[in-house]
């Protein structure tokens, strides 16, 4: 518990997980309410379009809340204080989790709430287990992401290296990985981004709108994913410690 | 009491820091001396547990800093005051330290006072002056009030102010009968901070004793003489001394034996003397002599 304390006393006493938290609302919010005014029919689903992008937001979060201790030595001066470094930086995971499952069900309710006011006549309950799942499940992928991209951060310890890697993974790699002729799908099937975004996606994915989903068959149920995904976040993150615990810090 | 032997650091082919052992004592200060990249910065760490040797060890009170349960509270270390997030208060910096080992947090206000920080306590790190950076580092290092202190290259970068500020407060921590161990490239510096020495070069322990045998053995005294009869006072002095010529002006260099003797023996053989003027060699001078084998960047 004395190590969380710490990890949140350093977290909140620096400013960008307030301008990352302001901007992952903000965008998801903000998209949600351009797509309710301008779509036709607007359902559970759309309103929670913007939430990829706060992931990302929420995955530099991550990334910086480490790398930052790398860039002004801060991460010695923990060393020196708790000389477990294993217990230190798990603690650094679980308080950024948290805080990142929170900003996501901000994100997530704030995006469906505007979308309500907005478009009052559209169907907008969520009296589905799919749709809790793609409204409330948001702030599950958050926290998962946060812990995918501390372990990246603290492997590459440089702030734009791990950015560089946790974007073009989350928003380019796994897309473009469907372009490979035949395999290329399969791959996608077994991608920890895109089984995120399988778990948040709705029952019947032949949508119109499933081109980045389109044509990959997935293997896992919804909360397969979602437990697949948590899987690769959390091995990361051990081998991450690990090269922690050897590296001079 | 701080323990090293045989301590090593190798990176790669280069010995950062080989076979090293010395041992640091409560209730005085020692200093830690040699030339920059001599590897003393590389043992305060592995002090620290920040790195680990490739050989040998290091201990305080016969434990290894990582096996210390509440480690702030036993020792204090400044390594680099620049290792605080720009963007943190000097408070908040000092909160999680303290949170962290379980000191009371009303001890960060005391520390702040000690080094006169008080009035900053809420203005962000990032614009403090080196100075300032320096006594947020040595409030930290006191936050658990510690038996054994670290400092590496404390008065870096400091005003005179400042660093007679340091020197005296090393004093009393050592009075206190802590541990107070301090690195330095300057002896200069050291001559008026250490009671102890532990000078290494190369990675390499030079000499480990008290900062005034250490002057003593190093400064060599000697007398510059001139006089009109050079050549005859030469061969007379030769018979008890060690005589050398100042290659720029001539003047007889003489080691040895006293001003006042060379003055007798002069007027013995009624020998014109111009100057007869004692010299002591500088710290500096003497610190070079010893440490120039193993000073990593020469200046050619």
């Amino acid at each position: 518990m004395t190590l969380l304390a710490v990890e949140r006393i350093k977290l909140f006493s620096t400013r960008s997980p307030y301008w990352c938290t302001a901007l992952a609302i903000a965008m998801s919010v903000g998209f949600a309410a351009l797509l309710a005014a301008n779509a036709d029919q607007v359902g559970v689903g759309l309103t929670q379009a913007g939430t990829r992008l706060a992931l990302v937001v929420v995955l530099v979060l991550g990334a910086l809340a480490v790398t930052t201790e790398y860039r002004f030595s801060t991460i010695r001066a923990t060393f020196l204080a708790v000389p477990g470094r294993t217990s230190a930086l798990v603690a650094k995971t679980v308080v950024v989790a948290l805080v990142a499952g929170v900003i996501g069900e901000i994100a997530a309710f704030g995006s469906w709430a505007i979308a309500k006011v907005i478009k009052p006549s559209a169907d907008l309950a969520i009296n589905t287990g799919a749709e809790w799942r793609a409204v409330a499940g948001v702030g599950l992928t958050f926290a998962i992401g946060a812990i995918l991209a501390i372990a990246v951060g603290i492997l590459v310890r440089q702030t734009a290296g791990a950015v560089a890697i946790l974007l073009v993974w989350s928003m380019l790699a796994e897309n473009l990985v469907g372009l490979i002729p035949k395999v290329g799908v399969k791959i996608q099937a077994w991608l920890p981004f895109m089984n995120s975004d399988h778990f948040l996606a709705s029952d019947s994915p032949a949508g119109a709108d499933g081109e980045a989903a389109g044509g990959v068959v997935f293997k896992l149920s919804h909360w397969g994913s979602l437990g697949y995904f948590a899987g690769i976040a959390v091995a990361l993150l051990v081998v991450a410690l690990v090269v922690a615990k050897r590296r001079d810090a | 009491m701080i323990q090293a032997v045989r301590l090593r650091k190798h990176y790669g082919s280069t010995k950062a820091v080989d076979d090293l052992s010395f041992v640091v004592k409560p209730g005085r200060v020692t200093g830690f001396l040699g030339p920059n990249g001599a590897g003393k910065s590389t043992t305060m760490r592995m002090i620290l547990g920040l790195d680990t040797p490739t050989g040998g060890d290091v201990t305080i009170d016969g434990k290894y800093y990582t096996e210390l349960k509440h480690p702030l509270r036993k020792v204090g270390a400044l390594l680099d005051a620049k290792w605080v997030h720009p963007n943190r208060s000097a408070r908040s910096h000092l909160k999680w330290m303290a949170v962290s080992n379980k000191i009371p947090v009303s001890r960060v206000d005391e520390v702040l006072a000690i080094v006169g920080l008080t009035e900053v306590a809420n203005k962000r790190a990032g614009g403090f002056s080196l100075g300032m950076a320096q006594r947020l580092g040595i409030a930290g290092a006191l936050l658990g009030d510690p038996e054994v202190l670290l400092f590496d290259e404390p008065v870096n970068g400091l005003d005179p102010e400042g660093i007679l500020w340091i020197r005296q407060f090393m004093h009393r921590l050592a009075d206190e009968g802590r541990t107070v161990f301090v690195s330095s490239h300057l002896l200069s510096e050291m001559a008026q901070t250490a009671q102890d020495l532990i000078v290494i070069g190369k990675g390499q322990l030079i000499a480990q004793t008290t900062t005034e045998q250490f002057i003593s053995d190093a400064t060599q005294d000697h007398v510059r003489v001139r006089s009109p009869q050079a050549v005859k006072l030469r061969e007379i002095l030769a018979a008890h001394a060690t005589v050398t010529e100042d290659a720029v002006d001539g003047a007889l260099v003489v080691h040895g034996i006293p001003a006042s003797q060379i003055g007798e023996i002069a007027a013995e053989n009624q020998i014109v003397l111009h100057e007869l003027n004692p010299q002591r060699g500088s710290l500096e001078e003497a610190f070079m002599q010893l440490t120039k084998e193993s000073v990593e960047y020469h200046a050619h």
